[in-house]
């Protein structure tokens, strides 16, 4: 894909929305599309954490291992998502795995790249930072949701 | 304005002497356990002559009057709609055979006359026709309506109204304006009780033509009557401003004043039980023991039951609070919603029967003022 | 039908006897009575419910999960919860339930004609919301888009799975599925089922959304209709649930403010009763 592509499908993913040609342009020179098939594992529970994924298109499932039980689906992410957040703080470790459901189309960030490229330009990382905030709040909001068990017998 | 007419005590008992004829079971108010109670009556003499009630917040109290008059009190804790509602009910019966139910014959409806229904009594059973109205005709819940469309209403207005009343807050008392078919009013007159009677419908007239031994009343008697009903109008022991209350209550369902009254009331249920227009019910199914015959049974209930909110596992309504909030906000603000006027008439029971003394008018006028907690609170006469 | 009844109906409590022609599983707590009147058929409309009777044991007010273009049979399915439903999972084939109704608000199916309709069920709740999908594909030129949203506990409890999927095979009817929790080898959507409105996309000014579930699921779910996609809340419709013994609004049990769920409701325009929604003990 070429730069200018790759700044196209940036500038429709909903999380890049609104930025400016130039960060977008920034952004795409830290990044490549890769496609990816069902069943593979995008990355790992405890690995190395060292890129950001959008998700252009497919289905994306985050599992946690448990040793009585086995892969246990958290969340699914999906088309127009953010896929990963190890990569952001040390020690830069995945705490779920990333399955592929269906095949997947993604936008890979280089982790340490993208940290760098915030840090030279704080206003730019600045925004991102929010716009990773509200992805992480609304995700947390969910996740309460699920936890709050609507469907069990006694609600 | 119908023909009135004028009678001693004579008079009463002949009415009700006349009702029985006519197949009625005359119900009027008797003395029993300490209280006023409605209960058969077959003449004049079972008549509380000459008692009266003493009512204050968590107190009551029958005391002699030192007259002869059949009807110096107000109301205890019977209301009319122990008769027309029962507390027990059976709503159908059946037996389950291999091609359905067969549904049991419905039992008779009685034919009452209730004696004595006070003004404020006259409006509750006028609340309680609305709630229990269909368009399609088709009985609502048990025996209501037929029991109700029978019955043969003799009203008695108040000369003597007691320390929890406040009808005239209501606007229901203490003159009854509609809905009887004999209203009497008595008149003390130098210690002789003279007793005004007139009709309020084509069967009240026809009763009342055939008593014989009637005056027509004279209009300084008629005068006389109308005087002391106006004395009576005066004579209110509480006061309730309905001016914009629905909208009030509706409108602080998250007042501290909730959880303040939550912790007095008893969540006991009295307040309910004698309230004249507290319509809740629950319904019971039975089954014999052989698994074929069926009874289902309405049975009076109340929303300050733990049970009465319970759905899946769980009340609705847990906290005491909450269930006084449900309650005062149905007499006060949700009946006028649902169905166009207060379900309060101002007879002041559960005011009385509470036994930590809980006043609905001071509860609903606190919230009006803003009062977040009582200083000072006085029940059966006791300050705490 | 060979049906004896007394004709002489003593009170709009009597309850009328239906015949069982099937019983079916659904999930391991819900099954689904297929009922037959006494006199052929039985009119009612997409969301409105019965109090279904267990001889001698009890009531409970029960949606009908059926299409109302099929008066000769109704389905009703339900949850075993408490004694009634209990006994009501133990009847077979030719056994008799009681049947009074039909009771409540229906679903707005003529009102809402020539709009987009997003339908959203929790749990149990597909099953009021069943109607109003049949009618809506029944009736389909009368709506424009249709998106059925459906979220469960886990894969193993999705009610109606099979029509789900026939559902969404369709090229005129949207369906999506999220469980709360799942294991590898769910291929499906896990998350809330709040996450799927932002999936779907549609256009608010045009839609009706009709959700039903438990009430909690439903508030969130019209919040996030109102607060993230700007939905008008006129244009939401949940459905109610308390206490019922009477359903004909004279027994106090499911006021709810100045409401009663059995005659103002169940269905409700969610302006009606957003108020006291988020309210503890109303």
């Amino acid at each position: 894909m070429t730069e200018n592509n790759l700044v196209k499908a940036l500038a429709e993913h909903e999380f890049f929305a609104d930025l400016s040609a130039e960060s977008l342009t920034a952004l795409a020179s830290i990044a490549e599309v890769i496609e990816v098939e069902p069943h593979t594992m995008i990355f790992e529970e405890g690995g190395h954490a060292d890129a950001a994924y959008a998700i252009v298109d497919g289905s994306v499932a985050l599992e946690m291992n448990m040793a009585h039980r086995a892969h246990h689906i958290v969340q699914t992410l999906h088309r127009g998502e953010m896929l990963g957040w190890g990569w952001l703080f040390p020690p830069h470790r995945w705490a779920f795995s990333a399955l592929v459901l269906d095949t997947t189309q993604l936008i890979r960030f280089d982790g340490e790249k993208m940290r760098s490229l915030w840090d030279e330009d704080r206003e730019f990382g600045y925004e991102m930072m929010k716009r990773f905030a509200h992805v992480m709040t609304d995700r947390l909001a969910a996740t309460r949701l699920q936890l709050v068990d609507f469907y069990a017998d006694r609600y | 304005m119908s023909e009135m007419y004028v009678s001693g005590q004579s008079g009463i008992g002949r009415l009700i002497e006349a009702l029985a004829e006519r197949g009625h079971r005359v119900i009027g108010p008797v003395v029993r356990n300490q209280a006023l109670v409605y209960d058969e009556i077959e003449g004049v003499e079972d008549l509380p002559k000459g008692w009266t009630d003493l009512q204050e917040p968590g107190k009551y109290r029958l005391e002699r009057r030192g007259d002869e008059k059949l009807f110096g009190y107000v109301v205890g804790p019977s209301s009319w709609k122990q008769y027309l509602n029962p507390p027990e009910e059976v709503l159908w019966s059946g037996t389950i055979g291999p091609d359905g139910f067969q549904t049991d014959p419905p039992p008779e409806p009685p034919l009452y006359a209730f004696f004595g229904v006070r003004p404020c009594e006259l409006a509750a059973l006028a609340i309680l026709d609305n709630v229990y109205t269909t368009t399609d005709g088709v009985p609502t819940f048990g025996g209501y309506t037929a029991t109700r469309e029978k019955a043969f209403i003799v009203a008695v207005n108040c000369s003597d109204p007691g320390g929890n009343c406040f009808c005239v807050s209501m606007d229901t008392g203490p003159t009854a304006k509609a809905g009887y078919d004999i209203s009497i009013t008595e008149v003390a007159h130098s210690g002789n009780m003279r007793y005004l009677l007139s009709s309020g419908s084509a069967a009240g007239a026809e009763v009342l033509a055939g008593l014989g031994g009637l005056d027509e009343a004279s209009s300084d008697e008629i005068e006389a009557g109308d005087a002391v009903l106006a004395r009576a109008a005066e004579m209110m022991g509480r006061e309730l401003d309905t001016n914009d209350l629905p909208d009030l209550l509706k409108g602080n369902v998250l007042n501290p004043r909730w959880a303040s009254v939550g912790d007095r009331c008893l969540a006991c249920a009295n307040c309910t039980m004698v309230c004249p227009t507290c319509f809740c019910n629950t319904v019971d199914d039975n089954l014999s023991l052989d698994g074929t015959h069926a009874t289902r049974t309405r049975k009076w209930d109340s929303c300050f039951t733990l049970g009465f909110s319970y759905m899946h596992g769980q009340p609705m309504r847990e906290a005491v609070s909450s269930r006084y909030r449900q309650w005062i906000t149905h007499k006060l603000s949700s009946w006028v919603d649902q169905f166009g006027e207060m379900g309060c008439v101002g007879c002041g029971r559960c005011i009385t029967w509470c036994p930590v003394g809980i006043d609905i008018t001071h509860e609903a006028g606190a919230i009006r003022r803003g009062d977040l907690r009582d200083t000072h609170i006085t029940v059966g006469g006791h300050s705490s | 039908m060979q049906t004896v009844t007394n004709p002489a109906v003593i009170d709009q409590m009597t309850p009328v006897p239906f015949r069982v022609r099937s019983v079916r599983e659904e999930l391991s707590h819900t099954f689904t009575l297929e009922l037959e009147p006494p006199n052929g058929a039985f009119e009612f409309l997409p969301g409105q419910f019965t109090m279904v009777y267990a001889f001698g044991i009890g009531e409970v007010p029960i949606s009908i999960s059926s299409s109302s273009s099929n008066q000769g049979t109704i389905l009703q399915t339900i949850r075993r919860t408490g004694a009634v439903t209990h006994a009501l999972g133990h009847l077979k084939s030719g056994d008799y339930v009681g049947i009074r109704g039909p009771y409540g608000v229906p679903w707005p199916m003529d009102e809402i004609k020539g709009r987009d309709l997003l339908i959203i069920g929790g749990g149990i709740g597909l099953a009021p919301l069943r109607p109003a999908i049949y009618h809506a594909l029944e009736n389909r030129d009368d709506y424009e888009r249709v998106v059925v949203l459906y979220g469960t506990r886990t894969p193993n409890e999705i009610l109606f799975e099979e029509e789900l999927g026939k559902w969404g095979a369709r090229t005129d009817c949207t369906t999506m599925v999220t469980v709360d929790a799942a294991d590898r080898g769910w291929n499906g959507a896990v998350g809330v089922v709040t996450r799927l409105i932002g999936r779907v996309g549609f256009d608010a000014a045009n839609t009706t959304a009709l959700v039903c579930g438990p009430e909690i699921m439903m508030t969130v779910t019209a919040e996030r209709l109102m607060e993230v996609h700007s939905m008008a809340p006129e244009n939401i419709y949940i459905t109610m649930e308390r206490n019922m013994k009477c359903a004909i609004g004279v027994c106090g049990h499911c006021q709810f403010g100045a409401k009663f769920i059995c005659t103002d409701g169940a269905v409700f325009p969610y302006p009606e009763v957003e108020e006291l929604f988020d309210v503890k003990g109303v």
